[in-house]
């Protein structure tokens, strides 16, 4: 189990044009594989354009409490990028202004950030109809000063979503750490405690199944059932919906498939689950990302990738919907992760 | 290059054999997809069956198919290796159910 990031240990793949390079050259090179601008453009959707914005996801900083395998972010404790409360002000003005129905903030831990409080009170107040935190879960008992978290969540009326890739501890941990499976059950039962989660509750509580592997997340619906039963008979934990979501094969986790000889296969296997239909609902084409330093992305993947959005509005102090609508959308191999079965985004399936 | 029977990359042209037979490889791959459908049995039920009846007929293709069907279904490998051990019981039982077979000839003969 990893305990560093790969900016820490000046990995090679740190550097995102590193990565890039990875994933359009060899089987992308040599034409056993085709890019994914020619795949979806045999089905007349390149170039894919945002349309209406939706979802603004704002990345408050890579610091992590964890170090998991598969993080695409490569966020742990020795990362130091924090959104500033200016660049949250900026935000803040976005977040009054615009029409979107969704706010969404993730990291790291976004709960490290030192005005993540302050954060969620103001824009709690902006009336957004879905405001949702990505919490590890970890975090809320990793220290006392997180330990009111649950209450904190529920009287801003915060949506929460937290990753959880397995219903056992073993695959659990292997992923996400030791002991990340015994914590993430205190604060599941915590949050269920103050309302979370439960069957009439308006306090969403949702999970992210992301696999622990080099392999593909199974049906959603069925692993829906097979999590709620496992997590309810083990531990008397509900929950109300859980999202699967496919690895990326970018930064650690593109790290792991080159490092277990993974990689290949597994991009075989994400152009084979090639799906058209969820081209059409990918979340790029929906959301914008926002990095922790107010630069604006397509999404997560494309922020950690350094690929910036395809306009004339590059920073959140800029920020103007009308011109970031209808812009091309940057995309590389990596997207075939959301394409590929029933597609993948930070709702889970689109297609 | 060592040379073998078995290569993993050859598993992903499986759809390949209709191309000499387009008739039956339809029908057989149509009865195929039916089959693993959610039924009396379930899905992941049907999985599990597989992947112990891959190892009964050890088939190197199927194995890998069926480690990672399973997987992507969130199959624990403790489930895994419990399925192969009924294979593994039924193909042990068979061979030693014959035992009946030698203990009443040896009686016939030697008795």
């Amino acid at each position: 189990m990893a305990t560093k990031s790969l900016h820490k240990h000046k990995s090679d793949l740190a550097n995102s044009n590193r990565q890039l390079e990875i994933l359009s050259n060899g089987i992308f090179q040599n034409g056993e594989l085709p890019t994914f601008k020619d795949k979806i453009a045999e089905t007349n959707q390149f170039p894919l354009k945002a349309k209406t914005l939706e979802i603004l996801q704002i990345n408050v900083g890579y610091m992590c409490n964890q170090v998991c395998e598969h993080c695409h972010v490569d966020a742990g404790p020795d990362r130091k990028e924090i959104m500033t409360r200016a660049t949250m002000e900026q935000c803040l003005e976005v977040i009054k202004n615009t029409e979107a129905h969704t706010l969404d903030l993730t990291g790291g831990a976004p709960e490290m950030n030192p005005n993540f409080r302050w954060f969620v009170e103001e824009a709690s107040k902006a009336g957004i109809k879905d405001f949702i935190v990505r919490s590890n879960l970890t975090i809320i008992r990793a220290n006392k000063k997180y330990y009111d978290l649950p209450e904190f969540f529920k009287k801003h009326n915060v949506h929460v979503v937290s990753s959880m890739p397995h219903w056992t501890r073993g695959k659990t941990d292997k992923q996400r750490g030791d002991g990340v499976f015994d914590k993430s059950i205190k604060a599941l039962q915590e949050l269920n405690a103050v309302g979370y989660g439960m069957p009439d509750s308006n306090l969403r509580l949702d999970l992210v199944y992301n696999p622990s592997g080099a392999f593909l997340p199974g049906n959603q619906a069925s692993m829906e059932k097979d999590f709620k039963k496992a997590l309810m008979e083990d531990f008397g934990i509900q929950f109300h919906n859980l999202f699967a979501i496919t690895n990326l094969p970018i930064s650690r986790f593109l790290d792991y498939l080159i490092a277990s000889e993974n990689y290949e296969d597994y991009m075989y296997q994400l152009v084979e689950a090639y799906n058209p239909a969820a081209v059409a609902n990918v979340m790029c084409t929906n959301t914008l990302s926002v990095s922790w330093d107010g630069y604006l992305y397509d999404c997560d993947f494309n922020q950690m990738l350094e690929l910036p959005v395809n306009s004339k509005v590059k920073h959140i102090s800029e920020y103007n919907e009308e011109l970031l609508e209808g812009r091309n959308i940057v995309i590389s191999q990596h997207c075939y992760g959301c394409t590929a079965g029933a597609g993948s985004s930070c709702q889970g399936t689109v297609a | 290059m060592s040379k073998t029977y078995y290569d993993p990359a050859d598993l992903r042209k499986f759809g390949k054999i209709s191309d000499w037979n387009e008739e039956l490889g339809s029908k057989f791959f149509e009865y195929y997809n039916s089959v693993f459908k959610d039924g009396a049995l379930s899905e992941r039920e049907k999985s599990l069956i597989a992947l112990a009846v891959a190892h009964t007929i050890q088939c190197p293709y199927c194995i890998d198919a069926y480690t990672g069907d399973g997987l992507q279904r969130g199959i624990t490998k403790e489930e895994m290796m419990e399925a192969l051990h009924v294979a593994g019981a039924i193909r042990g039982g068979a061979s030693l159910v014959h035992g009946v077979q030698m203990m009443n000839k040896v009686n016939k003969l030697d008795g």
